[in-house]
């Protein structure tokens, strides 16, 4: 394993301010990305008249939230009401700055990470939890029934998942003897015994699903549940706060992305072959983290044409009945073959 | 649902994903328009005199169920007729605000004068620019108000969104 040298802090708050826009970027271009996906899957067009190919669709979008009219409730709790968005993306961006992408000291002789931290694992979970509070307090502070109904079942809907998020990283955290993400990725899980590999593909499906609800994309997106909610606990809020809260869901999406890749995909690392094609293809930092984060977010998209959005019950009961103890007994599997096969 | 209906689910969504849009992108795309769409009227000439179709009976005024025609009729100069029968239609106008295009009128109609064409472009700005003129709506006259107007202005032809399947009624109707 190799250990990095710790860059300078102010590189690492540049790096931390690159991450930031990039995230962000990204963000204004996978709703460009998404909605022309969506199309293509309904044989439409998606959005094609802002720009060639409808390229400055996020420019234009980004305009109009900015300058429409910030509405704030006369009733809502007003300072909580404008920290739950502040929240919620401030979450959804420091997460993803545990994710590394790439050797150490391979961005201009700098570490493609913004922090090489030991808990880096647990400091994503526990972040993007911390997230659920944008939420919940967006519901409460805005003083109305629907969003406060949205954000009491968005809590509780991420909190549940969270349970299967937890169980399916515990398969990993066995195999590998850690929780930094970077040595995760160096240990590269699929490499250390085919007996493990059944409980690490049911930890890795149960992920996957876990992370699709945490980050409330279909079929899980109940705060989207118009009939019922109006808009969950985006209800009451317009304008640029409207659009934190879409940002911080994307990012979110990206860090799932990330997170899925850098457990059971080997993360930054390309896969072994391409070694043969151009020597060290495979310790290409960026390349193969972006490669796999687009598969995912294309499945996430994919999912969303796909498939129905659960009812609230169907949601808890797949949660707590059936997700809670696949996860389970994906730990189960892999912590009886750690303790008795190898 | 179970897993296997979901794979099944997500192969079908993939398959849709490789195939041509079907959205027109109507304004640079012409539309298709079928042989008995019922756009904006006509009003016909016999096509080997050159003569009105229309005699100025008022039958399509008093079939119409939304009031939407006027009709005045005049003697023919015998000398210069300007229609095939002893009246002609001095003034005829369609308020194409009150027109639900229903077609009756043109059902009414007992020389086959007026027809429902193909043009449906006829978005404007004032109501009385929504009032069609006989000159508005004779053969030959090609073309909404507002799109007559606008050609006018560029220096260009008039340009129609859609193409169409030939129907006999519209004799002499060129698009």
């Amino acid at each position: 394993m190799t250990e990095a040298v710790r860059d300078p802090l102010f590189v690492t708050f540049l790096k931390a301010l690159v991450l930031c826009l990039l995230l962000l970027g990204a963000f204004a271009y996978m709703t460009v990305v998404e909605r022309k996906l969506l199309a293509r899957f309904q044989h439409r067009y998606g959005p094609n008249r802002v720009g060639p190919a409808g390229l400055l669709q996020p420019i234009a979008d980004a305009i109009k939230s900015i300058f429409k009219e910030d509405l704030v409730m006369t009733s809502a709790d007003r300072l909580v009401y404008i920290l739950a968005p502040a929240i919620s993306i401030t979450c959804a961006l420091s997460a993803f700055g545990a994710i590394p992408a790439g050797p150490p000291g391979s961005l201009f002789g700098f570490n493609p990470w913004i922090m090489d931290l030991d808990i880096g694992l647990l400091y994503i979970l526990a972040v993007t939890s911390l997230g659920v509070y944008g939420i919940f307090l967006g519901g409460w502070a805005s003083n109305s029934k629907y969003a406060l109904l949205g954000s009491l079942r968005s809590s509780a809907q991420i909190i549940s998942y969270e349970l299967g998020l937890g169980l399916s990283v515990l398969a990993v955290i066995m195999v590998t003897g850690t929780v930094n993400l970077r040595h995760i990725v160096d240990i590269g899980i699929w490499s250390i015994s085919p007996w493990l590999w059944p409980g690490l593909a049911l930890a890795m499906v149960t992920f996957l699903i876990s992370g699709t609800a945490e980050v409330n994309r279909t079929p899980f997106d109940l705060p989207e549940a118009e009939q019922e909610l109006v808009a969950g606990y985006l209800t009451e809020y317009s304008s640029i706060k409207w659009a934190l809260y879409q940002m911080a869901e994307y990012v979110n999406m990206f860090t799932a992305a990330a997170f899925i890749s850098t457990l059971f995909l080997g993360g930054w690392r390309g896969p072994g072959f391409v070694d043969n094609i151009i020597p060290g293809m495979s310790e290409w930092p960026f390349v193969w983290l972006l490669l796999k984060m687009g598969i995912f977010v294309f499945l996430f998209i994919w999912l969303k044409a796909t498939l129905p959005r659960l009812r609230y019950d169907q949601l808890m009961r797949f949660g707590w009945l059936y997700l809670f103890e696949i996860a389970l007994i994906g730990a189960l599997v892999t912590g009886t073959v750690i303790a008795f096969v190898l | 649902m179970s897993v296997l209906d979901i794979a099944k689910g997500m192969g079908v969504t993939l398959s849709h994903l490789f195939k041509r849009p079907v959205t027109v992108q109507y304004p640079e795309q012409p539309v298709q328009i079928q042989a008995r769409f019922r756009g904006r009227h006509h009003l016909l000439r016999h096509p080997d005199t050159g003569l009105e179709k229309c005699i100025g009976c008022s039958l399509c005024a008093a079939v119409c169920p939304s009031y939407a025609i006027y009709v005045e009729a005049e003697e023919n100069d015998p000398q210069d007729p300007k229609s095939a029968g002893e009246r002609y239609a001095s003034i005829y106008e369609i308020n194409m605000v009150r027109c639900i295009f229903c077609g009756l009128c043109e059902e009414a109609c007992p020389t086959g004068a007026v027809v429902l064409g193909h043009e449906f472009e006829l978005a404007d700005f004032r109501y009385q620019d929504l009032v069609y003129g006989k000159e508005d709506l004779l053969v030959g006259t090609v073309g909404s108000k507002w799109q007559r107007r606008e050609a006018a202005a560029k220096g260009t032809d008039v340009r129609l969104g859609f193409e169409a399947g030939d129907r006999p009624e519209l004799e002499g109707v060129d698009y």
